[in-house]
């Protein structure tokens, strides 16, 4: 910034100026509608899509297991119930280590460690999900399928009740493997944001419970857990609406079949990796019209989810002040 | 010392050493994909890789026009989505202030930053593949420009927020325009941070897979007609690394190494382009 604001002409003849200002405001403000237009086109032209299969099926698309594109038969509750089921272990995955880590970063790590570790996680959130994918069929899948799931089957599954979920063939692909790889995904996203959910607790506050000899556990349970509640479900929330969506890595593990079954070991299918694998193929409107009223169930969840988790950080935003 | 005392440093001991664990398993999970990326990659990055077109299976080639498609949809994205989303955030940062409107935009551009990219793909489906009648590189390219403009309206705002009011106060005080204090005093100083998004929103759709798959297709032949389906890593990927073929599978893994590492470097080189000049302030 060598010139100085002298040496740039800023000045201009006053009706220039405004009709100049009235120009870029309004270019700006036209750019920024277009991002509400987005949103709305989406919506509507999803559920314009989605008309001819829901008029069909009515209020059972959502209730019925069937989907047969040859008798056009079609019903969204395998899917939906594998994406809901997916990110829950996702959830259970990637919560306690991604609490761990910002645990770790805020309160344990060394300064000059904080900003490489915190740069690490980020390059985790950077991988693209088609390599995780791919890392998921050709390494988690056998590995789990070799050693994890024999094990879980052999203890947990021995036991009457939440046993019959680690039931059946060690198969590798299925529903728990890609909830495992959906809980490596998320991870990046939750830890990120609890680091910085975090760090907005005022140090003085900290420093005090630390004053009276508080351990460093303590202090994360008694002052900063109580004072960005709100915040680290927030970022939580944000997880889950990428668990839910999330489409590449899940195709590939999931083992795509369209059924429900009690072991978390069998395949499923979600509703993403259903779109990925199937839209292309799909002939017939009504088969087309299905997987797009999918898409839009899938749009109405994560929306839901997403605007809680927003409105849970505006509000911690709002206490701290920033 | 009392057991308490001794319960509650053992308490902290077990908690701290958890979190440890937890930090070393993320970066542990980061070392084995690339670790797995490398081993299997390696021996697919050969000349061949760069010049030859994806073979059918059983003969050999490369990922030539998958690689070139991959760079032309994103830098075409990034030139649409860049500009829209630099100026809906000026909008949001210069004229932002005491507007209703504002803050439900800004709630709108992150429901859209995180909403799955596979329902961007299933809305430009319908709005240009079925209304031209085919799969094109320019549907694949607008996917992709969708999920650019949100990023760039986040870090565009996040940046223009940055600058001291001083500083455009005291370019209005000269007689500048609002406008042109924007355009050479706010622009020129959030410059860097600017660009940074962008690059970070290039790096982010560079790896895109579920939009592309209904928009752009597949190709298996090099193509630079913007009109018809082209090829692109993710895709090709993903169809090389399901099929039973093994020098498929080879390709798809050299792709997958290529298209990583490519993403590693542009998301340090962002961040170290962010940082630079900024140390010891």
């Amino acid at each position: 910034m060598t010139d100085t604001v002298s040496s740039l002409d800023l000045s201009g003849t006053p009706r220039r100026r405004t009709f100049g200002d009235r120009l870029f405001k309004a270019t700006a403000a036209g750019f920024a509608f277009l991002v509400l237009a987005i949103l709305a086109a989406v919506i509507l032209t999803l559920a314009d899509g989605a008309l001819p299969a829901l008029r069909e099926f009515g209020i059972g698309f959502v209730a019925t297991e069937e989907w047969d594109p040859v008798l056009d038969e079609f019903g969204a509750l395998a899917p939906i119930y594998g994406t809901l089921i997916t990110s829950v272990i996702a959830m259970l995955v990637g919560i306690p280590v991604a609490f761990g880590i910002a645990v770790f970063i805020t309160e344990l790590c060394p300064t000059w460690l904080k900003r490489p570790i915190g740069v690490l996680i980020e390059l985790l959130a950077a991988i693209p999900s088609i390599i995780y994918g791919i890392w998921g069929l050709f390494v988690l899948a056998p590995f789990l399928q070799r050693h994890v799931q024999p094990f879980l089957i052999d203890t947990v599954g021995t036991i009457p009740g939440i046993g019959a979920l680690f039931r059946g063939p060690p198969l590798g692909i299925g529903i728990f493997t890609a909830g495992i790889i959906l809980g490596i995904m998320v991870l990046p996203f939750i830890a990120s944001i609890t680091r910085d959910v975090f760090e907005t607790v005022p140090p003085i506050l900290k420093e005090s419970a630390y004053g009276l000899g508080a351990t460093t556990w303590e202090v994360v349970r008694s002052v900063v857990v109580p004072y960005t509640r709100v915040g680290i479900v927030g970022g939580v929330m944000l997880g889950l609406g990428r668990a839910l969506g999330e489409t590449m890595a899940v195709t590939f593990v999931v083992g795509n079949a369209h059924r429900i079954d009690t072991s978390l070991f069998a395949p499923g299918t979600t509703i993403s990796a259903a779109l990925a694998n199937e839209f292309t193929e799909a002939v017939g409107d009504l088969y087309l019209s299905s997987l797009i009223a999918l898409g839009f169930i899938l749009f109405l969840i994560t929306f839901a989810v997403l605007s809680l988790a927003k409105l849970m950080l505006l509000r911690l935003q709002q206490r701290a002040g920033t | 010392m009392s057991p308490l005392y001794w319960r509650r440093r053992a308490t902290n001991a077990v908690v701290m050493t958890l979190a440890l664990g937890a930090t070393a398993l993320g970066l542990v999970w980061l070392v084995l994909v690339l670790w797995t990326l490398v081993a299997n990659g390696v021996a697919a990055i050969t000349p061949s890789l760069f010049v030859e077109s994806t073979p059918p299976p059983g003969s050999s080639g490369g990922l030539a026009n998958a690689i070139y498609g991959s760079i032309v949809m994103t830098a075409a994205a990034t030139l649409i989505g860049a500009p829209v989303g630099i100026l809906a955030g000026t909008y949001l940062a210069e004229y932002g202030a005491g507007s209703r409107i504002a803050p439900v935009i800004r709630f709108v551009n992150d429901i859209l930053l995180s909403a799955p990219s596979i329902i961007i793909g299933l809305f430009v489906y319908e709005v240009m593949v079925l209304k031209m009648g085919h799969f094109s590189a320019w549907a694949g390219a607008t996917a992709l420009a969708i999920i650019v403009v949100p990023v760039v309206v986040r870090t565009t705002e996040d940046m223009l927020n940055l600058v001291p009011t001083a500083l455009r106060e005291a370019a209005a005080a000269l007689g500048a325009p609002k406008w042109r204090v924007i355009v050479f005093i706010a622009y020129r100083a959030a410059m860097q941070g600017m660009l940074t998004g962008v690059m970070l929103a290039f790096a982010r759709i560079a790896g895109e897979t579920a939009p592309l798959l209904f928009t752009a297709l597949n190709n298996q032949f090099f193509s630079t007609d913007m009109n018809a389906p082209m090829a692109n890593l993710p895709v090709v990927i993903f169809q090389f690394a399901m099929s039973p073929y093994v020098d498929w599978q080879s390709l798809a893994w050299g792709g997958a190494l290529l298209i990583t590492v490519a993403i590693l470097i542009l998301n340090i080189a962002a961040r170290l382009f962010a940082a630079w000049g900024s140390f010891g302030r």
